[in-house]
């Protein structure tokens, strides 16, 4: 149920620019409208892109939570990936890291074919 | 009036988010494939451009979310994101209520269908309109199917979505075109973001082109999800494109994997008879 407030709040915050206003103005009393552990609190106040990625929070929520937070796209695959190394694998949801080169060592191997064609 | 266009096509953010960080070739090629695909439909001279949809959490949510759903509204706003993310600035885009309804109801005669009097479109309506019709001059019939929050409506009932769909659009005098918009494999979103299994892909558009429903609903979600990752959820959208196409066979305009845009870029359309 609590993942499940996590990413209401994070769903009103990217939807509705009240709620942002809000947020931006009195957090803790936005905050207190949700049912959330301490885990979950801390994660969202710092924010811990990571911890909420780990939490198992969607990556169409989490991706413009970011973008709300000015970070930078790299930076946001970054912290997810700092997330795992710091608190293990992804605990709900359908979001969970299957294991990818990454997109330079991809990309190198898609032009290396296209040269090859 | 029969369908007049029926097509499908990516929706990914990063082609406008991102556009700078991909291969200027594979780019320009992609924003030309986007604009034969946006005279193709204008060419048509459409009265409206029903956009079948994945949404992402702009507009429902899993505290009452639908199946499916049919926008009803005058005007739609969006891209609901952030300018800066998306680099597309907001606006309002044109619809037309009263088409809507009966659209919807038609719609209802055979599939549940709810109805939304408003609606704020993500990019996944927005970055194809950003290309295709980039002066929102056409009105705009947006339609979602959950591909986000599980449970997901099984494909069959998607195919079941686009096949009412097409008898809507050909029971009123308007003249309808269509795309679905969305992703083939990918993770978005994700660590492995940029992630693509190009052979996934190739197989799926095979059973697309052929318009073979037998194997385009064989796919389990599971085997999706394994496969295809939970952004191949969205081949909803490019299965009620098929439907709607009422047995046409569909031609691949464009299919490149581009991986900082998370997705084989794919624009396709079917060949209605008569048009």
């Amino acid at each position: 149920m609590s993942l499940y407030q996590v990413q209401k709040l994070i769903y009103q915050l990217n939807r509705d620019p009240r709620t942002r206003q809000r947020y931006a103005d009195e957090r803790d009393t936005v905050l207190a409208d949700y049912d959330l552990t301490h885990e979950e609190i801390g994660a969202l106040q710092r924010p811990d892109i990571g911890l909420l990625y780990v939490l198992g929070v969607n990556g169409q929520l989490l991706m413009h939570f970011a973008a709300l937070h000015r970070i930078e796209w790299t930076d946001y695959l970054e912290r997810m990936r700092e997330g795992l190394r710091q608190h293990g694998p992804v605990r709900e949801g359908v979001y969970a890291v299957t294991g990818y080169e990454g997109v330079e060592a991809h990309e190198a191997r898609l032009r290396a074919e296209r040269e090859t064609r | 009036m029969p369908l007049v266009y029926c097509g499908a096509c990516s929706h990914a953010p990063g082609m406008t988010g991102r556009a700078e960080r991909a291969d200027t070739q594979t780019r320009q090629a992609l924003e030309g494939a986007f604009r034969r695909m946006g005279d193709d439909i204008r060419a048509t001279r459409p009265d409206a451009l029903v956009v079948i949809a994945a949404e992402h959490f702009a507009n429902f949510f899993m505290n009452n979310m639908p199946a499916f759903a049919i926008g009803m509204a005058d005007s739609y706003e969006g891209p609901i994101e952030d300018e800066a993310f998306l680099r597309i600035r907001r606006t309002t885009v044109p619809g037309n209520k009263a088409l809507s309804r009966r659209l919807i109801e038609k719609v209802m005669q055979t599939v549940d269908v709810a109805y939304a009097e408003e609606w704020k479109f993500d990019h996944g309506i927005s970055v194809p309109l950003h290309f295709l019709t980039p002066d929102y001059d056409l009105p705009i019939v947006p339609a979602n199917i959950n591909c986000q929050g599980p449970p997901l409506a099984p494909l069959a009932r998607a195919w079941a979505f686009g096949e009412a769909l097409r008898n809507a659009a050909d029971s009123v005098p308007e003249r309808i075109a269509l795309i679905g918009t969305g992703g083939l494999s990918h993770w978005p979103a994700t660590p492995d973001s940029g992630k693509i299994n190009q052979e996934w892909d190739r197989e799926f558009l095979r059973r697309w082109s052929a318009n073979d429903r037998e194997a385009l609903l064989s796919y389990t979600d599971a085997e999706t999800y394994r496969e295809a990752g939970q952004g191949g959820f969205e081949i909803r959208t490019f299965i009620a494109a098929a439907a709607a196409a009422k047995g046409a066979r569909g031609t691949i305009d464009f299919c490149e994997p581009v991986p900082i845009f998370a997705v084989s870029c794919t624009l396709a359309s079917f060949k209605l008879p008569g048009i």
